[in-house]
């Protein structure tokens, strides 16, 4: 049984459509990865799952209840929570105000400030810096943060890596058995094909709206991801 | 010590000019809404004040346990029947609908209360004083006025900063779509940020009327001194509002001090002066608090 089933869904903005019939699954302390290029429509797949945006068809099921006309804010009482492209922190905040706003729900679970410095230690430090002067790597961290606060039973990652050192996001990356490990399933969209293949055990690829491609990541062949990714057909 | 009389004077009435502006800079800097209807409602709540005075003979402080709530009522009901549909249209639409309803509330007192100045009478404690030196003395009004003003705008910072509700205030002012995502109902608040700034605005309202006589159309004067407090404390800024509105008071004293005529010109002045040399205001800040 699925802890989120999204069926068929139907994404517009206006007269554009943006997802055409997608369609997935993710189990309790599983991993999920959505790859694609820029434009493919992750962000939206992702945004439609939180609640920022409503299918036009199709449903979102979470624990086999319909959530597509669910408002975000009532989402996240339900145990879904974000950490949304581009980190988007609070600035007038500070980073413990930040994380303690993740927490606005009170959700129980086994988050905790404390559990959230002893996951992330570099922010202990950072406590009382205001938000705006953190760097991208730390910034991104706090928003990991502060999505945890709010207990989740599924962890949504917005391409986590975007404009970071290599070597910062392999930092961030190492958190996420950790996070997996108290049952949160996690939902990860990503423009690195090899980070998303070695963090989940399963891999969706859109390209202009569709899935092109899903399976394990052993089982994907390197061509086969590379059309389905490009949508160049295989020759 | 003319002088210092004027400084001192014009600091108390800042304080009034404080409190009326805090709950205009609340609004805007939770939800970008320059409300137009501020003055109007204020003189809505004095003549709220006058009514109940009018019936039961109640004292115009008491009256305030009345007026208060209806007017945070009344902020809850503009918010959720005017602002919140206007918002969605973009963000002219609440400049133009705020317009609309000051117009309606002017109207409206023009049509119940006549065009005759009215009084809130608080009897001889309008008139004493605390006698300094010779040539300098307090009214006691005028100290209740600013000393309300300050505990008023530091509640209004306190709850800022400490309280949940707060927090979550500054993150939805931030950027409301995603406070959505930490659960944050982005309507509840704007709401409460119009009944806090309602309530204020109460106040405010009836320590004018206190203060000096009022019409129904007595409302945009006082809005152009709230705005001319808030932009010289800088937008948004709660603790820049209180600041602005003792210094546009003492530079109208000080101003009247100088050329009796026309006090008003010389805060108009100074609210110019500092837009050209510190166009954000003397507290910079983007953002609550």
């Amino acid at each position: 049984m699925s802890l989120l089933e999204v069926d068929s869904v139907d994404v517009h903005y206006g007269d554009f459509q943006a997802l055409w019939s997608v369609s997935l699954a993710v189990g309790a302390g599983h991993a999920l990865a959505i790859i694609g290029a820029n434009g493919a429509g992750k962000s939206t797949l992702l945004r439609t799952i939180a609640g920022a945006l409503y299918p036009s068809s199709g449903s979102v099921l979470f624990e086999q209840r319909d959530i597509s006309r669910l408002p975000a804010h009532a989402r996240v009482k339900l145990g879904i929570a974000m950490v949304p492209e581009g980190r988007r922190l609070f600035p007038s905040l500070t980073v413990e105000e930040n994380l303690k706003l993740g927490g606005f729900v009170r959700r129980a679970g086994p988050w905790s400030l404390a559990r959230t410095y002893e996951l992330l230690p570099l922010l202990g430090p950072l406590r009382h810096r205001s938000a705006h002067q953190l760097s991208g790597g730390e910034q991104q961290a706090v928003a990991i943060g502060r999505a945890l606060m709010s207990n989740p039973r599924l962890l949504l990652l917005d391409e986590l890596s975007l404009g970071l050192a290599p070597i910062v996001v392999q930092h961030l990356y190492e958190v996420i058995p950790d996070i997996m490990a108290t049952g949160t399933a996690v939902l990860l969209v990503e423009q690195d094909i090899g980070r998303a293949m070695s963090a989940a055990s399963y891999v969706h690829c859109l390209l202009e709206g569709r899935v092109t491609l899903e399976g394990g990541p052993a089982e994907l062949d390197h061509t086969a991801v590379r059309a389905a990714y490009f949508g160049i057909r295989p020759r | 010590m003319v002088w210092v009389n004027a400084v001192l004077q014009g600091a108390m009435l800042g304080g009034l000019y404080a409190l009326f502006a805090c709950g205009l800079s609340l609004m805007f800097g939770v939800m970008r809404v320059v409300n137009l209807a501020h003055g109007d409602l204020s003189v809505l709540a004095a003549y709220g004040s006058v009514a109940i005075f009018d019936s039961f003979g109640w004292n115009p402080f008491v009256t305030l346990l009345v007026v208060v709530p209806g007017m945070a009522l009344v902020g809850a009901v503009m918010q959720r029947l005017v602002l919140e549909r206007s918002l969605r249209i973009g963000p002219l639409a609440p400049l133009l609908a705020t317009f609309g309803l000051s117009i309606a509330l002017e109207n409206l007192l023009l049509q119940i209360f006549s065009p005759d100045p009215r009084i809130l009478p608080i009897g001889s404690f309008g008139i004493s004083s605390w006698q300094l030196t010779n040539q300098l003395s307090i009214s006691w009004f005028a100290l209740l006025t600013l000393g309300v003003a300050v505990v008023v705008l530091i509640g209004i910072e306190a709850f800022l900063k400490r309280t949940k509700t707060g927090q979550a205030m500054r993150a939805t002012s931030d950027d409301p779509s995603t406070a959505e995502l930490m659960g944050i109902d982005a309507r509840w608040i704007y709401t409460v940020a119009a009944v806090i700034a309602m309530a204020t605005v109460a106040v405010a309202g009836v320590f004018l009327g206190m203060r000096t006589t009022f019409t129904p159309s007595s409302g945009p004067d006082y809005l152009i001194f709230a705005f001319e407090a808030v932009v010289i404390g800088g937008i948004g800024s709660v603790r820049g509002t209180l600041v602005g509105g003792i210094l546009l008071g003492i530079a109208q004293t000080v101003g009247a001090q100088i050329n009796t005529a026309d006090p008003v010109l010389a805060g108009d002045l100074f609210f110019l002066a500092v837009m050209v040399l510190r166009p954000r205001g003397l507290f910079r800040s983007s953002v609550l608090a």
